[in-house]
C-alpha cells in the first residue's frame, strides 16, 4: 500500500519537515513494515511557461529543433531561450519548463550550449517528470486542463511536491488497504484524534433511499457456508460531462499510490477504493440490460474483462449479471461491455460486500489480481459500502458536473454483526509477559474501535466491523501489545528440563559429514529436482511435482549422484577440474498409496488411525553420496598426477561403513549407468545398501563430463538404523606377531576379495591381519591364471607363534582357497 | 722363566702390528675402508691375529705375559677402530642428512582440504546453542501431508499461501501431499509425539516456488524453534531469541520484536537481531519470524491451550548466513560452487 502524504494530512496530523521518515517509524511500530518512498525526487525551480516563439531549424543528422522564446514570469528571469526537439506544441501554449538548477532525480538541468543556442533550461515531457510513460512530446498544460499562471510553480501544481511511503500489509488487515485504515492507524499509534473519512462522505451528499432498480442476490452456491455477496447498493448519477479531466490533485495522487490515471470517472472509484478501501464499479447506465443479478456463473458461461481477455468461467465464479449474461466477475473485474466511454453520460454506482474466500478463489483461478481483488480477499469493512457509494456520487457531482438521480436504485443485505469476544482481565499481561495496565489495555482496544462490556473478571469486546480477524482473546492480545508497545515485553530466558542432547543419527551423521570433509572431499547441497531420467536412474519410482518451477525438473530426486552431475559439471565450467564431491540429503520415493483423499479438519486432534494414515507419505531416507572426477593429486615436483578412479569412491565409502563401525562388503555388480567393470556393490551384513562405480562413459558423456568420474551412494539411513550398537572388545595381545606372505595362483575371473575371504577363513583365528598386496599376471603364469600375493599377520593371545605354527595355519588357508577356487601355491 | 728375548722379540712385533693397524685405522675415510683396515689388522689372519695364535708355542711359564702384551696390543687397535667408527659414522649421518635436505615450499600435495558446506556447519552451530540449553534437535520429513504443513498450523483452506504460486505440490494434488513450505510442521509432529514440556529445534530444508534471485532460493534452510509448557509467555520468546543472538553475534546483541501476521501464532512477530558487527556499522537486520502459538494450533495438537502456551519461532540460514558474512548473492550458497566452501575452511 502506498500512502500519499498529502492525503493522509487531510486526516491525521504529519510533521511539516521529515514526514515519510516518521510516518515509517510510527507505522513499523504498530506493525506495517517499511517498503519504500515514492516521489519527492524532483528539485525547482520547475515553473509555468509560455511559449511566444519558435523557429524551426533541420540539422544536419535529419532531425528538426526548435528554438523557442519562453515566458517564464518576470520572478524566474523573464523570457528564455530554449532548445526543444519536441514538436507537438505551438505559439501560446503552457509548458513545464525546468531551469537551471532544477534537479529531475538526479539528473541536473544547467544553461548549456546545443545547436547553436544556449538553451536556458528545458521544456519537459511527462516522462522527464517521471509522470507518466507520455515522451511522444512536451506536456501542454491547457490540453491537459491543468492550471496554473506563468512563473506559477509547477511542482506543487502537479503534485511532484507530494511524496508516498509505502508499507507492507499483512493479509489479515485489510482495512488498512486505505487511507481511512491507515489514518486510524496513525491516529492510535500517536494518540490523536481520528475523524472517519466514511462518516465525512456519508454526510456530503443527500443521498436518500432511491429504489426501483431491480437488484437480486442469487447464490444458490455458498462457499464454505458464506454466501458470496452479503450487501449491494445501487445508485446513479446522471448527465456527467465527459470533456472533464481528472483534476491535477487526484491524477497527482493516484500516481503516487501506484495507479495510472484512467479517465475521471475511473479515476474517482479508483480514488474512493484507496480512500474508503471500499472497491467501487461505475457502470455505463445505458449499456445496462435490465436490472443486475448477483449468481454463481453457469456451466459454459464466458465473460470479457475490461483487460480484453475472454475468459471461461467457473461454476465457483460469483457473477454480476444484467438480463445478457456476466457483466463482471464480482470483485475482480468488471466486463468490457458495461464499461464507462467516451459517450457514457449516466453512471450506475456499484458498491458490494464480497466473502473474502469467494473472491479469493475467482482471483487465482483466473490468474487476476486486481487492486479490488486484493481487498475483498483481505476483507472489506462490509459496513462502509454506503459511504463509498455516496463519496463516488459526491465526486461525480462536484467534478464531474454529474446529477444524483434521487429516484432510481436499489439497496439488498445488510451488514452483519461482528461476534463478541471474552477476555480475561489481565491476559494480556498473562500471554506476553508484560506489565500492560488495565486503562492501557482498554485505551488500545477502545482506539482500534471495539467496543467493551467491562465485567469485573473479564471484558466483552466487539470487534469493529473492519477487522474481521479478530476472532479470540489471544488477537485481541496482539491488539493491546501493538498499540501500547512490543518493546515493553522483558526479556527472560527460559528454563527447558534436563536434555538429552544430539539424538545417536544426528550425532553420527554429523560424524560421517565431518569424517568425510576431513578426507578432502567438499560438501554440495544441490536442489532435488530433476528430470525424469535423472529420477529413475538408479530404477526407483519417483514423486513428481504438480507444478515444478520448471517443466523439465519436475521430479524429485531419488538419489543424489544424478543431480550431482549437473553440480559437477558447473565447477568444471567454471575451470575447477579436479573435484571430490560429497552430498548428504534426503531422497524421495513413491510409496504405494501415498497421500490421502481428504484432509483431517483443523482446530482438533485426528484419531490415531487418521494420523497414521497422514504418514503414509513417500518414503524419504538419508543418503549420503561422493563424486570424485579429475586429479587426485596433481602433477608437482617429484609426483606425477594420479586421477580419480573407483578406488577412491570405495574408499569414501568404507570411510563412512568405519565411521558407523560397520565393515562394508564390496562386490562386482552391473548397474546400466555405470561401467559394467567398474561397479559394485556395497553390502553391510548381506544387504545391499548402496553402490559405486565409475560413470558409463556414455552417460558422464551426456552430462558433459570427462570419460572417468567415480561415484558412490549409500542409503545412509539404513546404515545409521546398522551402525554398531555394542562392542565385544578383547585385551590387546602383548606378545610378538609371526608375519609370512602367501602366493598364490588361482583362474583370472575369481575375484580377489572372495580369496581373501577363503584364505581368511580357512586360516583361522591366529590370522590377525590380511592384505592384498600384489596382483601379477604374465610371464610363468597361464593365459588365464594371475598370482594374488598376500600379506599375513598371525598372533595368538597367550603365546609367542613360532614359525611353524604361522605356516601351517598359513596353509590351511591355502587349502581352502585351493577347493573353493581352485588356487595352488605359487612356486 | 720366560725367555727376556722372545719376550722383547714379540713386544717389537706387536708394537709394529699395532702401529701399521692405527696408521690404516687413521687413513680409513669411510666406514667400509675402517671394516677392511679392521679385518686386515685385528681379524682373522692378521698379524695380531698371528701372534695371538703362537701364543701357544710360547712356554706357559711366559704365556701370561705374553698374552697380556698382545692383548693390549689388540685392545689399542679396537679401541681406535670404534672412535673412528664413531667419527666416521657421524660424518656420514650428516652427509645424509644434507643430501636429505629439501625445499620446504615446493612439496608435493597429496590430499586436497575437503569442507563441510557453511550452511551444514551454521546449522549444526545454531542446533548447539540450543542443545546447550536442553533443548533436542527434531526432525521430520520434508514431503509432507498438507494438514501438517497448513491445516495443523491454522492456515486457512483459502489462504493465498496455499497457493500453486507458493507451494510445490507433489501430483496428483488431490492427494494432499506437499514440499513443506516450513519447518513448521515438525512444530506439529513434535506437539503429537513427544512429552510435555517440549522444547525443540527443528532446522531442515523447506521449499517455496520463487524464482531464484540475490535474496530468494525455491530451496532454502530454515531453523524452526518450539517451546510448549505451563506459563511461558513473550518474554520467554523475546529472552530465548536474545540469548541465541549474543551467542551468534557477541554481547552486545539483541532483539527486537515488530507486530506481524502469521498463522500458526498469535501474537505474532517479526524479529529485528541487532548486528554488532555489520559490514558499515551496527544496524537491526530482519531475522525471521515469531510469537506465541495460536491456540488453534495447540488444539489440533490435542493440547488444551487452556494449561498450555507455547512460543515459535523460525529464521532462514541463509539469510543468516548472507548477514553474518556480508554475502551480497544466495545463489553463491546452492551452485556447489566449491570455492565457495572453500572460503569458510570447517570455521563457521
Amino acid at each position: 500500500m502506498r500512502i500519499p502524504l498529502s492525503w493522509l494530512a487531510e486526516h491525521v496530523e504529519l510533521p511539516t519537515e521529515g514526514a515519510a521518515e516518521w510516518l515509517h517509524a510510527q507505522l513499523v511500530r504498530v506493525g506495517f513494515e517499511e517498503e519504500a518512498v515514492h516521489g519527492g525526487e524532483l528539485r525547482g525551480p520547475i515553473v509555468v511557461g509560455r511559449v511566444l516563439e519558435l523557429v524551426e531549424e533541420p540539422q544536419k543528422n535529419g532531425k528538426t529543433i526548435r528554438w523557442c522564446q519562453v515566458d517564464v514570469g518576470e520572478a524566474n528571469g523573464g523570457v528564455r531561450g530554449i532548445v526543444c526537439g519536441a514538436l507537438n506544441f505551438v505559439v501560446g501554449d503552457r509548458v513545464v519548463v525546468t531551469l537551471p538548477g532544477a534537479d529531475l532525480g538526479g539528473f541536473e538541468i544547467a544553461a548549456r550550449k546545443t545547436y547553436g543556442h544556449v538553451s536556458d533550461g528545458m521544456i519537459a515531457s511527462e516522462r522527464e517528470l517521471g509522470l507518466g510513460d507520455d515522451h511522444d512530446g512536451i506536456m501542454r498544460l491547457d490540453q491537459l486542463g491543468i492550471p496554473g499562471d506563468v512563473g506559477a510553480d509547477a511542482l506543487a501544481l502537479l503534485g511532484l511536491d507530494d511524496q508516498a511511503v509505502e508499507i507492507n500489509v499483512t493479509p489479515d488487515r485489510g482495512y488498512a488497504l486505505s487511507i481511512r485504515g491507515i489514518a486510524r492507524e496513525l491516529a492510535s499509534a500517536t494518540g490523536q484524534d481520528f475523524t472517519d473519512p466514511a462518516e465525512t462522505a456519508r454526510g456530503a451528499i443527500a443521498f436518500g433511499t432511491p429504489s426501483g432498480f431491480p437488484l437480486a442476490i442469487e447464490d444458490d452456491a455458498p462457499i464454505r457456508g458464506a454466501a458470496g455477496c452479503s450487501r449491494f447498493i445501487a445508485r446513479v448519477v446522471r448527465g456527467i460531462d465527459q470533456s472533464r479531466q481528472t483534476p491535477t490533485w487526484m491524477a497527482s495522487r493516484l500516481r503516487l499510490a501506484g495507479m495510472r490515471s484512467v479517465s475521471l470517472g475511473v479515476d474517482i472509484t479508483n480514488y474512493v477504493m484507496l480512500e474508503l478501501g471500499q472497491p467501487t464499479h461505475a457502470y455505463d447506465l445505458a449499456k445496462l440490460q435490465g436490472g443486475i443479478t448477483v449468481r454463481r456463473a453457469r456451466a459454459g458461461e464466458r465473460i470479457t474483462t475490461l483487460d480484453d481477455v475472454d475468459r471461461a468461467l467457473s461454476p465457483e465464479d460469483l457473477l454480476i449479471t444484467d438480463d445478457r449474461g456476466a457483466i463482471g466477475i464480482a470483485g475482480v473485474m468488471g466486463g468490457a461491455e458495461t464499461e464507462m466511454d467516451a459517450s457514457t453520460t449516466d453512471v450506475l454506482i456499484e458498491a458490494a460486500t464480497f466473502d473474502a474466500v469467494s473472491i479469493g478463489r475467482a482471483s487465482r483461478r483466473h490468474r487476476l489480481i486486481s487492486e479490488a481483488s486484493k481487498r475483498f480477499e483481505r476483507g472489506v469493512d462490509p459496513a462502509v459500502a454506503d459511504a463509498a457509494a455516496a463519496r463516488v456520487a459526491q465526486l461525480l457531482v462536484e467534478l464531474a458536473g454529474g446529477t444524483l438521480d434521487t429516484q432510481l436504485g436499489a439497496e439488498v443485505g445488510e451488514v452483519p454483526a461482528m461476534r463478541p469476544i471474552t477476555i480475561p482481565v489481565g491476559f494480556w499481561s498473562t500471554l506476553t509477559g508484560a506489565d500492560y495496565t488495565v486503562d492501557e489495555a482498554r485505551a488500545a482496544l477502545q482506539a482500534i474501535g471495539s467496543a467493551i462490556d467491562q465485567g469485573e473478571q473479564s471484558w466483552t469486546v466487539t470487534p469493529p466491523t473492519w477487522r474481521p480477524d479478530l476472532v479470540d482473546r489471544e488477537s485481541l492480545v496482539e491488539e493491546v501489545a501493538r498499540i501500547v508497545g512490543f518493546d515493553r515485553i522483558p526479556s527472560v530466558l527460559p528454563v527447558a528440563p534436563p536434555g538429552r542432547g544430539l539424538t545417536r543419527g544426528q550425532r553420527l551423521r554429523r560424524r560421517v559429514a565431518d569424517g568425510l570433509a576431513a578426507a578432502g572431499l567438499t560438501e554440495v547441497l544441490v536442489a532435488p529436482f530433476v528430470t525424469e531420467r535423472q529420477a529413475r536412474m538408479t530404477g526407483h519410482e519417483p514423486v513428481r511435482l504438480e507444478n515444478p518451477l520448471d517443466a523439465e525438473h519436475a521430479w524429485l530426486r531419488t538419489a543424489l549422484v544424478p543431480a550431482m552431475l549437473d553440480t559437477a559439471h558447473r565447477n568444471l565450467g567454471r575451470g575447477l577440474t579436479d573435484l571430490a564431491l560429497f552430498e548428504l540429503g534426503r531422497v524421495f520415493v513413491a510409496a504405494e498409496g501415498q497421500g490421502t483423499e481428504t484432509l483431517p479438519d483443523a482446530g482438533e486432534r485426528p484419531a490415531d488411525d487418521v494420523l497414521a494414515e497422514l504418514d503414509r507419505l513417500p518414503v524419504q531416507p538419508d543418503h549420503a553420496a561422493v563424486l570424485l572426477v579429475g586429479e587426485r593429486v596433481r602433477k608437482q615436483p617429484g609426483r606425477p598426477a594420479e586421477r580419480f578412479g573407483l578406488a577412491d569412491a570405495i574408499e569414501a565409502v568404507e570411510r563412512i561403513a568405519r565411521t558407523l563401525g560397520l565393515e562394508l562388503g564390496v562386490r562386482q555388480a552391473q548397474r546400466d549407468w555405470l561401467h559394467p567393470g567398474r561397479a559394485a556393490e556395497l553390502l553391510v551384513a548381506g544387504e545391499v545398501v548402496g553402490v559405486a562405480g565409475e560413470l558409463l562413459p556414455a552417460v558422464a558423456a551426456e552430462a558433459d563430463l570427462p570419460r572417468v568420474v567415480a561415484v558412490a551412494e549409500l542409503d545412509l539411513s539404513a546404515l545409521i538404523g546398522a551402525a554398531r550398537v555394542g562392542l565385544e572388545t578383547q585385551r590387546i595381545a602383548p606378545v610378538p606377531a609371526a608375519t609370512q606372505d602367501l602366493s598364490l595362483v588361482v583362474p583370472i575371473d575369481v575375484p580377489a576379495g572372495e580369496v581373501r575371504r577363503a584364505v581368511r577363513e580357512g586360516a583361522g583365528a591366529l590370522l590377525e591381519h590380511i592384505a592384498l598386496v600384489d596382483d601379477y599376471r604374465g610371464t610363468g603364469l597361464g593365459e588365464q591364471q594371475k598370482s594374488l600375493t598376500f600379506a599375513l599377520r598371525f598372533r595368538a593371545a597367550d603365546r609367542t607363534l613360532t614359525a611353524a605354527e604361522a605356516s601351517e595355519a598359513k596353509l590351511a588357508g591355502l587349502a581352502v582357497a585351493a577347493e573353493r577356487h581352485g588356487a595352488t601355491l605359487r612356486e | 722363566m720366560p725367555n727376556p728375548d722372545e719376550n722383547a722379540d714379540l713386544g717389537a712385533r706387536v708394537d709394529a702390528a699395532v702401529t701399521a693397524a692405527l696408521a690404516a685405522i687413521e687413513t680409513a675415510t669411510t666406514t667400509a675402508e675402517l671394516q677392511a683396515a679392521k679385518a686386515a689388522h685385528n681379524g682373522q689372519g692378521s698379524e695380531l691375529a698371528a701372534l695371538n695364535g703362537s701364543l701357544r708355542d710360547i712356554a706357559p711359564e711366559g704365556r701370561k705375559a705374553a698374552g697380556q702384551l698382545i692383548g693390549a696390543g689388540r685392545g689399542r687397535v679396537a679401541q681406535a677402530i670404534a672412535a673412528r667408527q664413531g667419527e666416521l659414522a657421524a660424518a656420514e649421518e650428516a652427509a645424509q642428512l644434507e643430501a636429505e635436505r629439501v625445499d620446504v615450499t615446493a612439496l608435493p600435495r597429496i590430499r586436497t582440504a575437503g569442507g563441510r558446506h557453511p550452511l551444514s556447519m551454521l546449522v549444526d552451530e545454531m542446533s548447539d546453542v540450543f542443545v546447550g540449553m536442553g533443548w533436542e534437535v527434531a526432525e521430520g520429513p520434508e514431503l509432507e501431508h498438507e494438514w501438517y504443513n497448513f491445516d495443523a498450523l491454522n492456515v486457512d483452506p483459502d489462504h493465498p499461501a496455499r497457493g500453486e504460486s507458493d507451494t510445490f505440490y507433489v501430483a496428483p494434488a488431490e492427494r494432499h501431499m506437499v514440499l513443506r513450505t516450513q519447518t513448521s510442521p515438525v512444530q506439529m509432529r513434535s506437539m503429537l509425539t513427544r512429552e510435555l514440556p517440549i522444547y525443540v529445534v527443528a532446522p531442515g530444508r523447506v521449499y517455496r516456488t520463487d524464482d531464484i534471485d540475490a535474496t530468494h532460493l525455491p530451496v532454502f534452510t530454515q531453523l524452526e524453534g518450539l517451546a510448549v509448557d505451563t506459563g511461558l509467555t513473550m518474554a520467554h520468546l523475546r529472552g530465548t531469541l536474545e540469548h541465541l543472538a549474543r551467542i551468534m553475534f557477541g554481547a552486545e546483541a539483541k532483539i527486537r520484536l515488530r507486530p506481524n501476521y502469521f498463522p500458526f501464532t498469535e501474537p505474532s512477530a517479526e524479529m529485528d537481531v541487532w548486528h554488532p558487527g555489520m559490514r558499515g556499522g551496527p544496524r537491526w537486520v530482519e531475522w525471521g519470524g515469531c510469537g506465541m502459538v495460536n491456540p488453534n494450533v495447540l488444539r489440533a495438537a490435542g493440547l488444551d491451550p487452556e494449561v498450555y502456551s507455547g512460543f515459535a519461532f523460525g529464521m532462514g540460514i541463509e539469510r543468516t548466513l548472507q548477514f553474518r558474512y556480508q554475502l551480497d548473492d544466495m545463489r553463491d550458497m546452492i551452485e556447489g560452487d566449491v570455492r565457495f566452501t572453500e572460503q569458510f575452511g570447517m570455521v563457521i
